[in-house]
């Protein structure tokens, strides 16, 4: 530490924003020089309200947000080089903010599927007294009632993710095949199909889910099913509009006239036509799931203690807040780094299969 | 700075890149173009010959993903490339000016017409509002547009499409431009509409004495507007003469070839004896859309064994509609058809399998009519596994017949997607998929006007030699007078729904005619660059 | 003009009807619970005779439909029933919340709608720039987030650390406008996060589809500039999609609102739901849900007739 008041790392900081300003400056890129420009500013601001802690915390974002850059590159660099050529074509076009949603679902996977292993503790074991600060055990510190966070966190990943996973794979059989068939069918079908999803869309999801579950409880198994049902119209909208776009055209129509059945017409004509939006579709309303889950864990209205979640931590951790602590704040990361990295994904493959109209 | 005061445009060595996904490829390889003032040039060529992109290099534009990437491009003494953004504004709209394909999608479907017509003018200091307004009528009605002072009040999608083009080059010449790009002006509009926005582009062209590019693929079309014609292939040019002297002695084989496409015309069959059952008939067809007006009335002819019928008309004619109807999308709601004189119902779902097979149709664009995932194996091989219920190496071996039936390699094209294949192998795929149903009857909706004119020749002698081969009963629709010249037996007019005119081809097409297929025939361009003179003798302003 | 009066009436129509299905999902969502509320007032203790006593007194003992309409008809007439837990008038408990949530909501919505449609609009002009693909990544980052990561980043630093704003909205009835702003400032800033975002995302899409129009290539040949190209070519067709995504962001931000009023303790109605849940008193869940799903359908309805309205296809009938 100087005399100053300035630590390594804001100096480090403060001159890496120069070296970009100059830089941008230097090959011409006007809108590089503007952010340049705004994050010194942003610098400069922090500097004066918060001073040296401030400027400390915006470095070690920086310092995080360029090593989620390196790593990016560098599996994209490994990707080019490991896939087939065919492959490796889509891989060198594709963004570095695709590669670190790869990334991040990876360890999320990880977590998933190694939960036991890689843990130190188990979920519900009580390891010390409450609120222990980050140590060597404990890297995270523990919880309100002295339950190890990090062990929690990877536990949580496994217990947030699979629910998730599952609440979206049961919405979109049931939204993908209503879809399909009111796609082919049309008439009478369609129109209900249509007004129930109608319905059920008229009121907004979370309101839906806290109305459904004070009524029918909070176990998992109604979790999933009430977040299903609250989903299913969603994708049932989509897949039909998508379906009904491939059902008019003359492949569909020659099909059609030489006398093939409804499930032909799925199978072989409309299904590899609809796959690419239907993922794209699948990777952001797991999101939306994902999102709804923790929101409601987080309300108390989810996966309910002692089963480690992600939602239900950053509230049971919440007063720490208030202290100052981040530790609370990290669940809460976890569940926007996973989101955001499948929505990175899902962005990328948007543009990839051009032609689907650009979504939110 | 100019070295001659006659030279309007001067284009040397022009060279435009496109970015493709990741790679960029050049669409314009080195073009040259001079234009004097007051003088028209006919660009033609196929799709992909790179003529709107050399079009809209004239005015210094380049489309989003285009880069104008060497070359010189000099208006009037004015270096386009080194020019600023700025200067180039000042000159589009005032001084060159720019007469899209689709006018329904370029005119702003928020303003006015006429609104739009002032905009140019006024932005650039050349009239006030009021008197761009009048100047605006007085172009209308040059133009022949019916009520030349109100249409411009009215909003782009309250005009018929023939009008919404001549409106545009109304407002193409609002700054009495030096230079008008015309992009395939009347591309999209049925021949009798044509060959009026012809002669009103004509017109005025010659009146105000504007120096024009004349975009389009049809050399007939061209042969009416321009001084001078350049052929393009790939964004290469292929030879450039003056209009009379290319018509008459083209020195290049591609030009020649252009040329002798609207000349393929086989011999007309007649049929064996009048008392044969027909294959098909089709007997007081009435169809109307659900609660809609009837779009069919009383239609009625027959189709017989190894012979073509073309059923010819413009947009809103109903042909569609009768194939539509025949393949039992579309129920009558009187009338009856019937397959070798057993009645078909209205519904396809109602059909045996059998009645369904022998019956097949080919479709306008292949781009749609084949499923995308699906490989050229399949999509053939499913109808001969589906009717004849061929397996394994029986349905491999069909499917290498029939690709060597319709002119494509087995060994190259079995596993190839529909992506893999050009549009003239789509089509011929999507013939490869009627013929594997083995049927009697094929209908043909539009095959070839989707391609390009040699690769829809190819197209029409394949559909030939199959008839010939195989003994196939066609029934081709179409609204090009060439196509039914050249491939039919028999012709069915139809207009509005109903059947106008119809015999044998040589009955049909010679005097004395039907009056609205006089009409039609009298509409269609002919290569002789005087017809659009000899036509405006006779030419009549129809309501629209 | 009656082309779009009529498209508009039979818009309202349905938004009446779904309006109607939604309150009987609602109403009989809760009739399916075992036990009634005559019971769950009483206890599990109570006699047959007191429950069937209560269920008279509280007219349980009449059928489930015609309860409906009496509900129904309660809830037209601003009566939306008796809590079950504190036994007071639910409407009385929800007024002065609904109140403040509609404050806090409408605080967000004045600065996101702005700030999102201009955002929107430089990054379709500035397409494929830095700046672009900055705000697509941090728009695409917040609309991920969940809105309590959001609340509490805000909290920790400007009501921890700088000491600006309260981290608890406590408001008090009555309390001055000032006042309200201040305390309210955090969980409108994370709303206006949340919802400028999805605002500015959807905003791009719709300007960069009509950008593509052939009429604006016409536009750029006539030789009009860029500023007018937008202002007068571009936008009118592009307010349909925008007021689209205006009323559906501000119909999303329910969600938000619910959670970041637990987050800051808030007093709104998205708090008392969720308190309700937990209490399970119905009488009050029923009551919040309907209103949320009123302005979620009447959100819905206004965006429909906002694109009906700017459709210069309907405006003007052939």
């Amino acid at each position: 530490m100087s005399p100053l008041g300035v630590s390594v790392l804001s100096i480090g900081f403060i001159a890496l924003i120069c070296v970009a300003f100059a830089a941008t400056l230097y090959r011409g890129e006007k809108g590089g020089s503007v952010i340049a420009a705004l994050l010194a500013a942003l610098t400069a601001i922090t500097w004066f309200v918060a001073g040296r802690d401030g400027v400390d915390t915006l470095a070690i974002v920086a310092v995080v947000f360029v090593l989620a850059m390196v790593a990016s590159y560098a599996l994209r660099w490994l990707l080019i080089r490991l896939v087939p050529s065919t492959l490796a074509t889509v891989f060198r076009s594709a963004p570095l903010t695709a590669m670190f949603g790869f990334i991040v679902i990876g360890v999320c996977l990880a977590m998933v599927i190694f939960a036991p292993f890689i843990a130190p503790f188990s979920e519900s074991e009580i390891v010390s007294k409450a609120y222990a600060p980050p140590a060597a055990t404990y890297w995270l510190g523990t919880d309100q009632l002295g339950r190890d966070i990090f062990s929690r966190i990877v536990f949580g990943a496994r217990n947030s993710i699979l629910l998730s996973l599952t609440a979206t794979i049961a919405a979109f059989l049931l939204g993908t095949l209503a879809g399909l068939f009111a796609a082919i069918r049309g008439g009478v079908i369609d129109q209900t199909l249509g007004r129930l999803a109608d319905v059920l869309m008229s009121i907004p999801a979370l309101i839906l889910a806290l109305l459904l579950l004070s009524i029918l409880g909070t176990n998992l198994v109604v979790l999933v099913g009430v977040v299903a049902a609250i989903y299913a119209p969603r994708i049932f909208r989509l897949t039909r509009s998508v379906a009904a776009n491939v059902v008019v055209t003359d492949f569909v129509e020659a099909s059609r006239i030489r006398g093939e059945g409804d499930w032909y017409l799925i199978r072989r004509e409309i299904l590899p036509n609809i796959a690419a939006p239907l993922i794209a579709e699948f990777g952001l309303q797991f999101c939306y799931v994902f999102l709804l889950i923790a929101g409601l864990s987080f309300l108390g209205l989810g996966i309910q203690p002692p089963t480690a979640d992600w939602g239900s931590m950053v509230r049971e951790n919440a007063v720490l807040i208030s202290f100052g602590k981040i530790t609370p704040l990290i669940p809460a990361m976890a569940i926007a780094l996973l989101t955001v990295g499948v929505n990175f994904i899902v962005d990328w493959m948007l543009k990839l299969t051009a032609g689907l109209k650009e979504r939110m | 700075m100019a070295p001659d005061d006659k030279r309007l445009l001067q284009i040397r060595d022009l060279r435009i890149e496109a970015m493709v996904g990741d790679t960029i490829l050049e669409i314009v390889k080195g073009v040259d173009l001079d234009l004097d003032r007051g003088e028209v040039i006919g660009l033609i060529g196929e799709s992909g010959a790179g003529k709107s992109t050399i079009g809209l290099a004239a005015m210094g534009f380049a489309r989003y993903g285009t880069r104008i990437s060497g070359g010189r491009i000099t208006f009037d003494g004015q270096d386009l490339r080194t020019a600023t953004e700025a200067q180039l504004r000042a000159l589009r709209g005032a001084r060159i000016a720019y007469v899209a394909q689709s006018a329904a999608a370029s005119f702003n479907p928020a303003h006015k017409i006429i609104d739009q017509h002032v905009e140019a003018p006024v932005l650039h200091g050349y009239q006030s509002r009021s008197a761009a307004q009048d100047d605006g009528m007085k172009l209308y009605a040059k133009l022949r547009l019916p009520e030349p002072d109100v249409i411009g009040f009215r909003y782009p999608h309250q005009l018929s499409g023939g009008q919404l083009q001549r409106a545009m080059t109304a407002m193409a010449m609002a700054c009495r431009p030096d230079l008008i790009i015309f992009d395939e002006p009347t591309t999209a509009l049925d021949v009798t509409t044509q060959v009026e926005v012809l002669s009103a582009i004509r017109d005025i062209v010659e009146q105000f004495q504007t120096a024009a590019i004349y975009i389009t693929h049809d050399l007939a079309v061209v042969a009416q507007m321009a001084d001078r014609i350049k052929v393009l292939l790939k964004g290469e040019e292929v030879e450039e003469a003056p209009t009379a002297h290319i018509l008459a002695h083209p020195k290049e084989s591609y030009t020649r070839k252009l040329l002798a496409v609207r000349s393929y015309e086989r011999p007309e069959k007649s049929r064996s004896s009048k008392t044969a059952q027909p294959e098909l008939s089709i007997r007081g067809l009435d169809v109307a859309y659900r609660s809609g007006p009837k779009v069919l009335h009383d239609v009625s002819f027959d189709l017989h064994r190894g012979m073509t019928v073309a059923v010819v008309g413009e947009s809103g004619s109903g042909k569609s509609t009768t194939a539509r109807t025949i393949m039992g999308l579309l129920p009558a709601t009187s009338g009856e058809i019937r397959l070798r004189g057993e009645i078909l119902p209205w519904s396809f779902r109602e059909r045996s399998k059998d009645q369904l097979r022998r019956i097949q149709m080919i479709y306008q664009s292949a781009d749609t009519a084949l499923n995308p995932r699906m490989r050229v194996s399949e999509i053939i091989g499913r109808p001969a596994k589906f009717y004849a219920g061929l397996e394994d190496r029986a349905l491999h071996r069909r499917v290498e017949e029939l690709l060597s039936l319709i002119e494509l390699d087995p060994a190259k094209f079995y596993d190839r997607l529909p992506s893999e294949l050009s549009g003239g192998q789509k089509q011929r795929v999507g013939i490869a998929r009627a013929l594997a149903a083995d049927p009697e009857i094929v209908i043909c909706d539009e095959v070839t006007s989707a391609l390009d004119q040699i690769v829809a020749e190819g197209i029409l002698r394949l559909l030939d030699r199959l008839q010939n081969e195989i003994g196939l009963t066609y029934m081709f629709i179409t609204h090009d007078l060439a196509t039914v010249r050249a491939v039919a037996d028999e012709v069915v007019v139809m207009q509005r729904g109903r059947v106008t005119d119809s015999g044998a081809r040589s009955k049909v097409f010679a005097p004395p005619h039907h009056p609205y297929t006089a009409q039609l025939l009298a509409s269609e361009p002919k290569m002789d660059p005087k017809w659009l003179d000899t036509y405006k003798g006779r030419g009549s302003e129809r309501p629209m | 003009m009656t082309d779009i009066v009529s498209l508009i009436i039979k818009r309202l129509g349905l938004g009446l009807l779904t309006m109607l299905v939604v309150s009987i999902l609602i109403f009989f969502a809760v009739e399916l619970l075992p036990g009634d509320s005559a019971q769950a007032a009483l206890g599990q203790m109570a006699t047959g005779e007191t429950v069937a006593a209560m269920r008279k007194q509280m007219g349980l003992d009449v059928p489930a439909i015609v309860r409906y309409f009496y509900w129904l008809q309660d809830f037209v007439h601003g009566d939306f029933g008796t809590s079950m837990i504190s036994h007071t008038s639910v409407a009385g408990a929800i007024l002065g919340r609904f109140a403040n949530s509609f404050f806090l909501a409408g605080f967000a919505a004045i600065i996101a709608i702005p700030l999102a449609v201009s955002l929107g609009v430089a990054a379709a002009l500035f397409r494929d720039t830095i700046f672009d693909k900055s705000v697509n990544v941090t728009s695409l980052t917040a609309v991920s987030a969940p809105e309590f990561l959001l609340g509490y980043i805000l909290v920790v630093i400007f009501a921890v650390k700088l000491r600006w704003f309260p981290p608890i909205s406590n408001i008090r009835d009555g309390a001055e406008i000032g006042e309200r702003i201040f305390r309210s400032f955090l969980p409108a800033m994370t709303l206006v996060l949340v919802a400028t975002a999805h605002m500015m995302r959807m905003t791009r899409a719709a300007i960069i589809n009509v950008l593509a129009g052939p009429y604006i290539e016409m536009a750029r040949l006539k030789g009009v500039p860029p500023w007018r190209v937008i202002v007068r070519h571009a936008l009118p067709n592009a307010w349909a999609p925008i007021i689209n995504v205006v009323t559906l962001s501000l119909a999303y931000m329910i969600t938000g609102v619910v959670l970041v009023e637990v987050v800051f303790d808030y007093p709104g109605i998205g708090q008392l739901l969720v308190d309700s849940v937990s209490k399970r008193d119905f009488p009050i869940v029923q009551a919040c849900c309907l209103i949320f799903a009123a302005i979620f359908i009447l959100l819905n309805i206004a965006a429909d007739v906002g694109s009906i309205l700017t459709n210069p296809r309907l405006k003007r009938p052939k």
